[in-house]
């Protein structure tokens, strides 16, 4: 930075000194008051009884045992990964073949297929996610695990289409001729060449659909029958219905979630780059 | 072996013209590898929208527009978009200006990865975690009002949830990484040989924003906007937990929620959705044309 201060050939001035403390001020005040958010929730979780002082009276970790039963925490975990197993595998299932085809091939009506995946990545899930579980539910599926991971798929099968686009057509489409003078066909080239050599990009975008999945909210919660509720939709719940139990149980949950999100966010980063969550559609739609 | 020799080519010229012909427009077994996904979405994300929008003019009484009447006569249905539009567009306009100083500093920052891995927690975790926390922190006995009592800003505690400030704070707190992340995109995208090249010619900071920067940020601005604004106005799990979901933060999402889930009036449901869709087009639609009025070209600095 120094070095471009002098290559610009001019000092800072006061008010420009002022402007970059005022920016970093900012950021440093949304950092901390998240941190404090997210410390409030964990130090309630194992609280004895917290009112009216900055910390609570005393600590006990029981509210982690009475969460597990009154939200039946055991089964929803189960669910919460069967429905992100399922997800995950479906939207690599269906999302890695399409997004080969549109990386090597240029089909007419490309563009508005493309255009297709782009949609359910950029309108939100609650306008999307009514008339879905309408259909759903008159298919039967309303209410059920396979409600959930079929709603869950709309967004992710397109994510995962749309981040691997760019990698496939990164590879050199000579290796994938090499194979075929040696007389591999298409399912062999595809698990012999190609998997391989895609892995590491669906890796990539497979652990972010999990993060996502875990997350998603709408979808899940428009879905879901009293069996098939996911950690994130239980919370909700809970959080809808406090007084009805602890507010401590409720944290206490909401600290198993932060957990279960945390850790598989942590496996991701190593292998992503953080804006990869945010940035995939927009370079899309920038097209 | 003659004949099959001589059969062979036959057969082929036979089969060959429509495959050469799909193979000219690049269609074959590999171009096949994208319908599961189309017809995945076509099945799943086309039909249930096409679906909703025929349901929306079957009501349950009424003519084929009864819906669409009742929602803009009645107004604690048709309020519902001014309310969520006083949410949506202030959390906005508000994270889209921010994020661009910050992004400015930022970009110039070594360990850029270290800040990004943070806010991007706050994505991660989604709303829902983010309302259960803010209802304790913003509370009137949270450490937010504590600290500002302490340092003597205010003397009693501010009401800051089961209100429109809870579900703004929310907004303002999941949506920022989200706007920040993809204004930072932006702008490192654009080759700072430019704007090193201007301030060699003299122009100042000031300058080189309002001239270089800000003419090549308009167009990723203008989609950051729309991304974000989209966002926004469906929210549905603050304004019920953080807000106050039967008075001042009744936005669109809870209308349609409650006439899909307590009313069971799918047609009602699907006609809120429709509107809820048609508003964020709109707003889209807007501000992708005033886009149209900057520059539009390439942020790179090489042979353009």
């Amino acid at each position: 930075m120094a070095e471009r201060a002098e290559a610009m050939g001019r000092e800072k001035t006061i008010s420009e000194r002022l402007w970059a403390a005022a920016i970093w001020l900012a950021v440093v005040v949304f950092i901390a008051n998240f941190m404090a958010m997210a410390a409030t929730v964990v130090i309630n979780s194992f609280g004895t009884r917290w009112f009216g002082a900055w910390l609570p009276a005393g600590y006990t970790s029981r509210w982690y045992l009475s969460a597990w039963d009154e939200f039946q925490l055991g089964d929803v975990l189960i669910t919460t990964f069967e429905v992100v197993g399922a997800v995950v595998l479906l939207s690599g299932l269906f999302g890695v073949p399409a997004a080969y085809a549109l990386a090597r091939r240029r089909f007419p009506g490309k563009q508005l297929v493309l255009l297709l995946f782009l949609l359910p990545l950029m309108i939100p899930p609650i306008t999307f996610g009514i008339p879905l579980a309408t259909v759903l539910y008159q298919l039967g599926a309303g209410g059920t695990i396979w409600g959930v991971i079929i709603a869950n798929l709309v967004p992710t099968v397109p994510f995962v289409i749309l981040v691997m686009i760019p990698f496939i057509e990164q590879i050199d489409p000579r290796i994938e001729a090499a194979a075929r003078v040696f007389g591999a066909g298409t399912g062999r080239l595809f698990f012999y060449v190609l998997v391989p050599l895609l892995a590491p990009g669906i890796l990539a975008a497979l652990l972010l659909v999990l993060v996502r999945t875990i997350a998603m909210f709408e979808l899940t919660f428009f879905t879901a029958g009293p069996d098939s509720q996911t950690l994130v939709v239980a919370l909700y719940y809970a959080v809808y219905a406090a007084g009805v139990r602890a507010g401590q149980s409720i944290d206490a949950m909401a600290v198993i979630y932060m957990i279960t999100t945390l850790v598989w966010l942590l496996i991701a980063l190593r292998f992503v780059d953080p804006t990869q969550i945010v940035t995939r559609a927009k370079q899309e739609a920038a097209r | 072996m003659t004949e099959t020799t001589a059969h062979l080519p036959q057969t082929r010229e036979e089969r060959m013209p429509w495959r050469v012909r799909l193979a000219l427009h690049e269609i074959d077994g590999v171009t096949l590898l994208v319908l599961p996904a189309v017809l995945f979405v076509i099945g799943l994300f086309v039909y249930p929208f096409l679906y909703g929008f025929v349901l929306s003019f079957k009501p349950r009484a009424g003519d084929w527009l009864a819906n669409y009447r009742k929602f803009f006569s009645d107004p604690f249905l048709y309020d519902t978009i001014y309310a969520t539009m006083r949410l949506a567009l202030p959390a906005t306009i508000i994270n889209v200006l921010i994020s661009i100083p910050v992004a400015l500093r930022v970009r110039k920052m070594h360990r850029r990865r270290l800040l990004t891995t943070i806010l991007v927690i706050p994505i991660t975790l989604g709303t829902v975690l983010i309302a259960e926390g803010l209802l304790n922190y913003l509370g009137p006995q949270g450490w937010l009002n504590r600290t500002l009592m302490l340092f003597g800003l205010i003397s009693s505690p501010l009401r800051l949830v089961h209100n429109y400030t809870g579900v703004m704070l929310s907004l303002i707190l999941s949506g920022f990484p989200f706007t920040f992340l993809l204004t930072l995109s932006y702008i490192t995208g654009i080759d700072t040989s430019l704007e090193q090249a201007a301030a060699t010619l003299g122009a100042t900071a000031r300058a080189r924003f309002r001239h270089i920067l800000l003419p090549l940020l308009a167009q990723g601005l203008a989609i950051n906007f729309c991304l974000s604004f989209v966002q926004t106005f469906s929210v549905f799990p603050s304004a019920v937990l953080l807000g106050a979901p039967a008075g001042d933060t009744r936005v669109i999402s809870i209308a349609a929620y409650q006439a899909a889930y307590e009313q069971y009036d799918a047609s009602m449901a699907a006609a809120i959705a429709m509107v809820m869709g048609f508003v964020q087009l709109a707003v889209v639609l807007l501000a992708l044309a005033g886009r149209n009025l900057f520059y539009r070209g390439s942020a790179g600095g090489g042979k353009g």
